[in-house]
């Protein structure tokens, strides 16, 4: 990023005396050779020289520092004169924006007048990419506060997890220690476990066919998988609902709404696992094949182990999208006040469905219900993120990336400035 | 490159015992009249050419003259690339390898390929790599450790690897990872070796260390090589086919006989051309 003026007016390096590897070996060999050949005179004795301190060009230095919150305090000072003062807008969120594409700005002309203008044009960018990422994650982690903020001053863990609402009455001020969501809990972990057990092993298989059985269905399938995928989650509900539920072929269910989550998971796994297929080298194959592996041994034990971590997040993705699916279980599993265990008969309770019906009551109780139920679904899918995470950690502690000493090498080296010992 | 020729040639060969491989040893490939198309275009026309037993051949010829395709016919791996098409027979030990009831999966096995740019297996360690051939066809060897060594000893790999056999293929430098498909393509006791240009990825060194093996194993598997140095099919290979194809014609064997031949006194004027670095 910063260029060569930035090295020269680099704080003055340590004192090190002459034992840099080229100019040690190259005055030893002069001393050696020198008295006996009677050819070049004898190198200067060795003096200590100043190198300067090793940096990286690319370092985040105090200047940079400076210039960011001298361009963030100028900024928030112009725009509030001009925002409040001068305009009389109001508004924090157009506020906040404004002084955003006002430092910005300023961080670029602070910048240009300070380095230069390539650089200005260079931490513009790093700035926008930085902020996009902050926001990304400080959306994230307000979600999540605020969900537990508003869940965990109410929770009764002792029956949270162990009760259903089976005795349910609003009108108790502790019913809060007497109900828990635990029916609905065990509806959604046996819907989600159901869904994904039959649909997950559909869609690789979908994706294998694709892209590496192929053949003439190839075009019609893929063209029907994104059709689906396109498809609005409460149709999936009401296709299971019209054809299964409505002509009596099964009942209220666990298990109907485990097929419409199906419809879901189907296309959105089925599509990143083909995509995830589609990185996997060629020459993979072509080894095996070569090794003499039929081919659907080469897919079982090269093309999908080297695919797996790519897999693993493609079935999380998929999960972690009809983990929270409401929709297409309002028709199918149907919600439940009492624990029903049995996925495949009676109505089924879900922790989305309780969300849904809970918050649209005016009590504050069953407002609490449906924080704490919400906190439970986040708490599941980020368990099931970090345990997925864990086993598709490729084994093998050493898996070519460079050591820590590698990286020391590659950017720590000291750069020998030559002009010193003429002048 | 003369000292490294007199010093190896004078070194005893391989003294790991021969494998007993269900068929035993090294095989001949007889090609006849073989043509290939690629979605109908004519890229190799009528190749007849013999590749001896525990012999070393060497194809050369410049780009685009299909080498490589006449390689992959010779195990099969031709007709995996689609709108691949071709005509005439490969005989492996005098059975056509083309012929009704033969399965590829089987050719395969008995003729193995080391590719151009290396390809170990990723997800598996380097010792499961060397296992892997023998996985796919579900043979398990008496002793694992014993096999995993003897074949990374031939491929010249093992001094290199023996303490970290559980590390992924992944983390080996290119001449190594080179060297570890050498020692799986030979776990499953090959009859003939087919190698695509297996040093245009490497350095000199790696590309050295590849060729004393390939004069190592070469009693106990034939090897066919293609390659574009002509130093290299000169210093590895007993016999030499030279392939050229004229602008906008297809491919074919111009000259072909053992290489002191071929270098020294070619018969066509193309030959002598080319292996004088004349064109290509």
């Amino acid at each position: 990023m910063s260029s060569g003026s930035d090295l020269q007016s680099a704080p003055p390096g340590v004192l090190i005396p002459n034992t840099s590897a080229s100019t040690g070996t190259l005055s030893s060999g002069n001393v050696v050779g020198g008295p006996t050949a009677g050819g070049p005179p004898l190198a200067p004795p060795p003096t200590p020289r100043r190198l300067p301190t090793p940096l990286r060009p690319s370092d985040f230095g105090s200047t940079d520092v400076l210039l960011l919150m001298g361009a963030a305090l100028a900024s928030l000072a112009l725009v509030w004169v001009v925002f409040y003062q001068l305009t009389l807008l109001s508004g924090a969120l157009g506020f906040l924006v404004c002084w955003y594409l006002v430092f910005v700005g300023l961080t670029w002309v602070g910048t240009a007048q300070v380095i230069e203008r390539q650089v200005a044009t260079d931490r513009v960018v790093a700035v926008v990419v930085v902020s996009a990422a902050l926001l990304m994650v400080s959306l994230v982690v307000f979600i999540v506060m605020w969900v537990a903020f508003k869940a965990i001053p109410h929770v009764h863990w002792g029956s949270l997890f162990t009760r259903d609402q089976k005795h349910f009455v609003p009108s108790d001020p502790n019913i809060l220690g007497k109900v828990g969501i635990a029916e609905a809990i065990v509806g959604t972990l046996e819907q989600v476990a159901v869904a994904t057990i039959v649909g997950v092993p559909l869609a690789i298989a979908t994706a294998v066919f694709l892209n590496e059985v192929g053949g003439r269905g190839v075009k019609l399938v893929r063209t029907v998988v994104t059709a689906m995928s396109g498809t609005p989650s409460i149709v999936a509900g009401i296709f299971i609902y019209s054809v299964l539920i409505y002509t009596q072929v099964i009942k209220y269910s666990g298990i109907a709404a485990s097929l419409a989550l199906i419809v879901i998971l189907l296309p959105s796994v089925t599509r990143v696992v083909e995509e995830v297929l589609r990185i996997v080298p060629g020459g993979l194959r072509e080894a095996s094949l070569a090794l003499g592996a039929p081919q659907w041994r080469t897919v079982w034990s090269v093309v999908l182990p080297t695919a797996r971590s790519g897999v693993v997040t493609a079935v999380l993705l998929g999960i972690a999208r009809i983990v929270g699916e409401t929709a297409p279980l309002l028709f199918t599993a149907f919600g439940s006040q009492v624990m029903n265990a049995n996925v495949f008969v009676h109505d089924q309770a879900a922790l989305p469905l309780i969300i849904y019906s809970n918050i649209a009551t005016p009590n504050a109780v069953d407002h609490q219900i449906a924080f704490q139920a919400a906190f439970v679904l986040m708490s599941i899918v980020l368990v099931l993120f970090v345990a997925a995470r864990f086993f598709s950690r490729t084994k093998g502690k050493k898996s070519g990336k460079p050591s820590e000493d590698d990286l020391m090498a590659r950017f720590f080296v000291p750069i020998p400035i030559e002009r010193d010992d003429g002048q | 490159m003369t000292t490294y020729m007199t010093a190896t040639s004078g070194a005893p060969a391989s003294n790991i015992a021969r494998g007993t491989s269900p068929l035993g040893g090294a095989g001949e490939i007889d090609a006849d009249g073989v043509c290939a198309w690629f979605s109908g275009r004519l890229v190799l026309e009528l190749v007849t050419l013999r590749m001896e037993k525990s012999k070393v051949t060497a194809l050369i010829g410049p780009s685009g003259c299909g080498k490589s395709t006449f390689l992959r016919i010779l195990n099969r791996m031709h007709e995996v690339i689609p709108g691949a098409q071709l005509a005439g027979s490969v005989a492996l030990d005098g059975l056509d390898i083309y012929g009704a009831g033969q399965r590829a999966v089987d050719t395969r096995r008995h003729i193995g390929m080391v590719f151009q740019k290396p390809n170990p297996f990723p997800a598996m360690t380097i010792a499961e790599n060397v296992l892997s051939g023998l996985r796919f066809s579900r043979i398990s060897p008496a002793s694992r450790g014993d096999l995993v060594e003897e074949m990374l000893t031939k491929a010249g790999l093992w001094n290199e690897v023996k303490d970290r056999l559980g590390e992924l293929g992944g983390a080996l430098s290119g001449g190594q990872q080179q060297r570890l498909c050498i020692a799986r393509a030979l776990a499953v006791r090959p009859r003939v070796l087919l190698m695509d240009e297996p040093c245009s990825a490497l350095d000199p060194t790696s590309t050295r260390r590849i060729e004393r093996t390939i004069k190592d194993i070469a009693d106990e598997v034939t090897v066919v090589i293609v390659t574009h140095n002509m130093q290299q099919a000169q210093r590895v290979s007993d016999y030499c086919a030279f392939f050229l194809a004229e602008e906008n014609k297809p491919g074919r064997v111009v000259e072909s006989g053992t290489t002191d031949m071929m270098f020294a006194e070619p018969t066509d004027q193309r030959t002598a051309d080319y292996v004088n670095g004349r064109f290509g």
